[in-house]
Formats: structure tokens, sequence, C-alpha cells
């Protein structure tokens, strides 16, 4: 089982990768070293953003690209999403390959006209005259103690329209790839990272830290193989699931949100029988609610117990440390779904 | 001007025939101003307007025949239906869109412009003096991303023109009701850009006027917010009854129409006599 090393990588900065059979790399600077190797590849690379340059980026993610490609390629804007978003968007229609990041994807919404309207349908409806080769990216989902208003995931806003690619890494090799992956692609790619994983370290192989790793987006990836449950999750949900025991289960890390990989997550379950989706969002309509109902339309006959949902709870993100605590999925939640799937504890209905 | 005029009256029929469905907006009375700028403008040059554009379309070089067939949903049409008559796009002829929402297209040039200049600054790509040009209404120069733009456009020097059909009214508003300072030019001195305001019932005018912005853009000295004032001879939509503008507006603005203007100039300094315009109305 891979083991977490749990570093704090504060101020790292970028350095010459050394080949090894394992080496610890961040989680934000693999984020980094694709967009390098990207800017290296392809010469349209721009990326622009509101002070990703001089700032260094919200979370220091772009520590190092302005000096190495200077302010033409990195460029700070001021904090106008709503424009700068709409001038990514037109600079992808003209024929660049914009990379937009937003400090936080809470950010987003003053934004998500263009990311929506401009971007994700103009492919359609132009008939496929116009390309929108661009990548969002930024941190989503719920941080540290922000509040309700810098704490929300996107996921699903994003997912369930038509047009956009939406990708959510959980470790360096997952962050590297799927980059790479988003920026190479065609079409609108929105990349949900996540603020509290950008200090952790993963271990990674020499095969990732090669300069054409690349993932495919649309696959999800099996973490650990297991027998009894089926669990989904993605980004920091998935660093949850591997610490859990007890219940031999399967831990489907699901890398792309949209478009969902729906033969991974049906062959899985029914291999095991039972599912059980966790994500930190909004429980309504939310990204379990699809993999729920692809599972009902699938693999009804193989369930052997109620699909368990589990989210963060429907409220408003607290800003209180306990609170925020019990707002969001905790290992304690995941192992009680999963032990009520296998039926060694009682139901929820029947303590209703 | 006389094809964008006879192409929206037939639009009408249509959509009064019920062969034409959704939202149709036509552009009677502002010909001048499309026709004033886009006929300058080379294929590579892009524009970005809203949904009241067929004519821009048509001056922008897409035929007649692929334009209508997008607005009665045929395959033939140039967005193979997909788009419909608010969302016209065509790569080949540098139309980058329609938009629905007012304010949407205003970042959409700028980004065009944005990759103009790129191109031929970082990228040192030859043959890349293009400009953009956007074209929006009153209603949306009280909209955020228009001065977000105005601002971005201003700090980096982009190609691009910012050309305001001002008719007065933003669907049922009045601009007058709606607006602090209602001379919109004024608000680009504000930015650090030229502000001009020209009679957009007057094709020549308009000319003028579009030749020095598109060159100032071309030549790398940066945007200008050019106001065009004029009029819609219908109402905005063709489901909108229209009956909020006084009649004596609407008088007004009909003796000014572009058309019978440009006509009666032609035949006065003799650049061309009735005969040639007959045969300019039966094409």
């Amino acid at each position: 089982m891979l083991a977490i090393a749990r570093q704090r990588m504060l101020g790292q900065s970028f350095k010459k990768i050394l080949p090894a059979v394992s080496v610890l790399r961040s989680y934000s600077s693999a984020a980094k070293q694709v967009i390098f190797f990207t800017f290296f590849i392809l010469a349209h690379n721009l990326m622009h953003t509101d002070m990703v340059g001089e700032y260094q980026g919200a979370y220091k993610i772009t520590k190092g690209l302005l000096e190495k490609y200077g302010p033409e390629r990195v460029l700070d804007t001021p904090i106008t999403e709503a424009g700068f978003t709409g001038i990514g968007v037109g600079a992808a229609y003209y024929g660049l390959k914009p990379v937009v990041e937003f400090m936080t994807f809470n950010f987003s919404m003053q934004a998500i006209d263009h990311i929506i309207n401009s971007a994700a349908k103009s492919n359609y409806m132009s008939a496929g005259q116009i390309s929108v080769p661009i990548v969002f990216r930024g941190p989503n989902g719920a941080a540290a103690g922000v509040g309700a208003q810098h704490s929300q995931c996107y996921a699903v806003w994003y997912a369930s329209c038509p047009g956009l690619k939406v990708l959510s890494p959980y470790n360096s090799e997952d962050a590297r790839g799927l980059l790479k992956a988003a920026i190479r692609d065609p079409d609108p790619v929105v990349f949900l990272e996540n603020e509290l994983l950008y200090g952790e370290s993963f271990p990674v192989s020499d095969e990732v830290l090669d300069s054409s790793f690349c993932l495919p987006i649309g696959k999800a990836k099996i973490e650990r193989e297991g027998k009894d449950a089926t669990i989904t999750a993605f980004s920091k949900m998935a660093a949850e699931m591997l610490e859990k025991d007890g219940i031999c289960a399967e831990v489907i890390n699901l890398r792309s949100i949209r478009p969902l990989d729906r033969a991974t997550i049906n062959a899985s379950v029914r291999k095991t029988n039972r599912l059980i989706t966790v994500e930190e969002g909004f429980p309504q309509h939310g990204v379990g609610a699809e993999i729920c109902a692809s599972v009902v339309e699938e693999s009804f006959s193989y369930l052997d117990a109620p699909v368990e949902r589990i989210a963060g709870a429907d409220v408003p993100m607290p800003y209180a440390a306990n609170l925020e605590r019990m707002a969001v999925p905790q290992v304690e939640d995941i192992v009680r779904a999963a032990k009520r799937a296998c039926y060694r504890s009682v139901p929820l209905a029947a303590t209703a | 001007m006389v094809l964008g005029r006879a192409f929206e009256d037939k639009c009408a029929k249509m959509y009064y025939d019920r062969k034409m469905l959704g939202f149709v907006h036509l552009y009677n009375g502002q010909e001048a101003v499309s026709t004033g700028f886009i006929r300058l403008l080379k294929q590579q040059d892009s524009i970005v307007c809203t949904y009241r554009d067929h004519v821009q379309a048509l001056s922008k070089g897409l035929s007649a025949r692929a334009v209508m067939s997008e607005l009665l949903g045929k395959a033939t049409g140039c967005c193979r239906g997909q788009g419909g008559s608010m969302h016209i796009f065509s790569r080949k002829h540098n139309m980058l869109g329609r938009f629905a929402f007012i304010g949407e297209g205003i970042p959409i040039a700028t980004g065009a412009a944005f990759t103009s200049k790129y191109k031929r600054e970082v990228l040192k790509e030859a043959d890349c003096g293009h400009v953009s040009l956007t074209f929006f209404g009153d209603g949306t120069c009280n909209n955020g991303q228009f001065y977000e733009c105005l601002n971005m456009a201003a700090l980096w020097k982009l190609p691009i023109v910012f050309v305001v059909e001002n008719n007065l009214w933003a669907i049922g508003m009045s601009h007058l009701r709606a607006t602090s300072v209602p001379q919109i030019y004024k608000k680009g001195p504000a930015f650090g850009m030229p502000g001009v305001h020209v009679d957009g019932m007057d094709v020549l005018k308009v000319r003028e006027v579009a030749k020095e912005a598109i060159g100032r853009a071309r030549r790398g000295e940066g945007p200008t917010l050019v106001e065009c004032e004029t009029y819609r001879f219908r109402g905005h939509s063709l489901a909108d009854p229209d009956k909020l503008r006084d009649p004596a507006e609407k008088a007004h603005y009909a003796a000014r129409d572009p058309i019978t203007a440009l006509k009666k100039y032609l035949i006065e300094n003799s650049l061309a006599n009735e005969a040639d315009l007959k045969a300019i109305d039966k094409r």
C-alpha cells in the first residue's frame, strides 16, 4: 500500500529532477512541472490569471514560471474574473492555448458565464468551426477555516454541462499526467485542484517523471483492489479512503468527473456488489447521485445493498473548526457507511 | 446596406408566417454602422457581436443563403442549424460569434485582439496586424464586463475598436433612464483611450471615423471607443409589441434612414443615377 509521507513543502523551489527509482514529488511541484514542460513543447501556451506572475500565484503554484517564461507568457491581470476569463476564451478562439487560474474556484462564479456559454457551448453552436483549447484551473472545495464563500466544491456545477471536461487529481502522478492531458486537449477543461493537498508529498516512479508522461482523460484508477465493497472518491477524499481498514474495499480514484468512467465503476460494483460514493460537496445532485444512477441503470441486479452516499453536510460551510470538521466527510463516516452496506450494522432507515 | 434591409424584412415575413422560430432581432435602421465599419476590414480581422447582427454577418462576407438557412434551422446553415439567429459563427470569415448576453462578446473580442498582438510580438509571426471589432448597444455600456475590458485593452494597448450602437433603447429600457452619464463616448478617455461620437445614420461619416479607429489599432496605437448614434426602426425583437417608444421619436429617425440618405447623396453628387440604384435594389 502506498505510504503517504506528510511533509510540509513550504517554499519548495523548482529543482532539476534527478532520476531515481522512487522520488518524492509534492503535488504542487508536480503541477508546476507540467506547465513548464508543456510550455517547452507547445509554443503557443500562455498563462494568465490574477496575480499569477509577481505574486507567484495564490498558492505559489506558478512560482518560477515568470522568471523562466517572462511576462508575455505569464500574465498578471487585474482582479476581474469575468473580463480576464472572457479574454482567455477569446484568445483560445483565435488560436492560443491559455491556462486561466482562479485563486479558488469560488471566484469562477464571477466568470461562469464565459466558462459555460462562451467556452463550453461554442464548439457545438458553431458546428465545430470554433474550438476552445483552454484550461481553467485552481483549488476547489473546502480548505481550513476559510468560511462559506471560500469553501464550495464546484465539481457538479461544471460536470453537468456538455462541452466541458472536468478533472480532479488526487496525487502527484494525477496532477502531472492530467494537467498535461488537459492542456493538450482541444476542448475546454476545468481542472479542480485541492488546496490542502498542495503541500503533500507522494512517491512517484520514473515513468511519471518522464517529460512525455500523460494520463488519459475519462479513465478512473483503481487505487486499491478489494472484494467487499466499492468506494468511489476524488481529490482529497481519496486520501481519506486509503487510511480506512476493516472491510476489504476496492477504492476507485475517479480522476475524471466528466466524462465519468462508468465502465470501471460498474465493473467494480459487479465484482463487489456494494457501492459507497464519497465526495466533499453538497449532497443534493452530487457526483454520488450521478454514480448511483449510473450503477442502477447498468448493474442493478448486481447490487446486494442500497447505495450509500457520503457527502458534505447540506449547509454553507461553517467557520468554527469543530463545525467545519462535522461538515466534511471524515473517515469514521465512511467506515460506518461501509459497515451498513455490508450489513454489519443497522441500516439508516431502521434507526429513523 | 440594401441587402441587409431586404434580408431583415424577409426575416420578419418568415417569422410572422411562423417559418422562423425563437428570438429574432432585426437591424433595420442601423445598417450604416455595420457597413461603415465592416467593409473596411480584411478577412483575417475579427468581429464579435451580440444578438442583433444578421447584417454584421452579411457585411463580413457570409452568404445571405447560409445565414437565412441557419435562421430556419436547416443543416445547410452556417452552423448546421445548431446555433440559430443569436449564435452565428464563421471561422472562415472570422466572425467569432454572436452572443445572447449583452457584454459577453466584449471580452471575447478583447481576447482575439490580445492573440493578434501576442502572435506579432511574442511569437513573431508575420502578417499579424489583425484588428478586432466588437459591436454592442447602449444597454451594454452599463455592464461590468464593458469596463473591465476598456481597462485591460487600454492597459495592454490592444488592437481593438469598441463600437457602441446607441439606439437609445435597451430592450424596453430607455438609455436616458438607465444611465448616469448618457454620453458614452466620454467614458473612453476615463480609461486612457479616445472616445468619438458619430452620426450612426450617415454611412459616410461612420466610415471616416472607422478608418481612423481601425488605422490606430493596426498601427499598434491601441483601442478606441466609438459611439454611433443610431436607431432601430423595428422593435427589440419580432416578439416585441414596441409600444413604449414615442411615435414622434420613431418618425424623427425614420426621416434619417441611412439608405435613403445615401441614395440622396449619391444622386445629388452625381456619383450614381436612379437607374444604377434601381439595379442594386433588384439584385
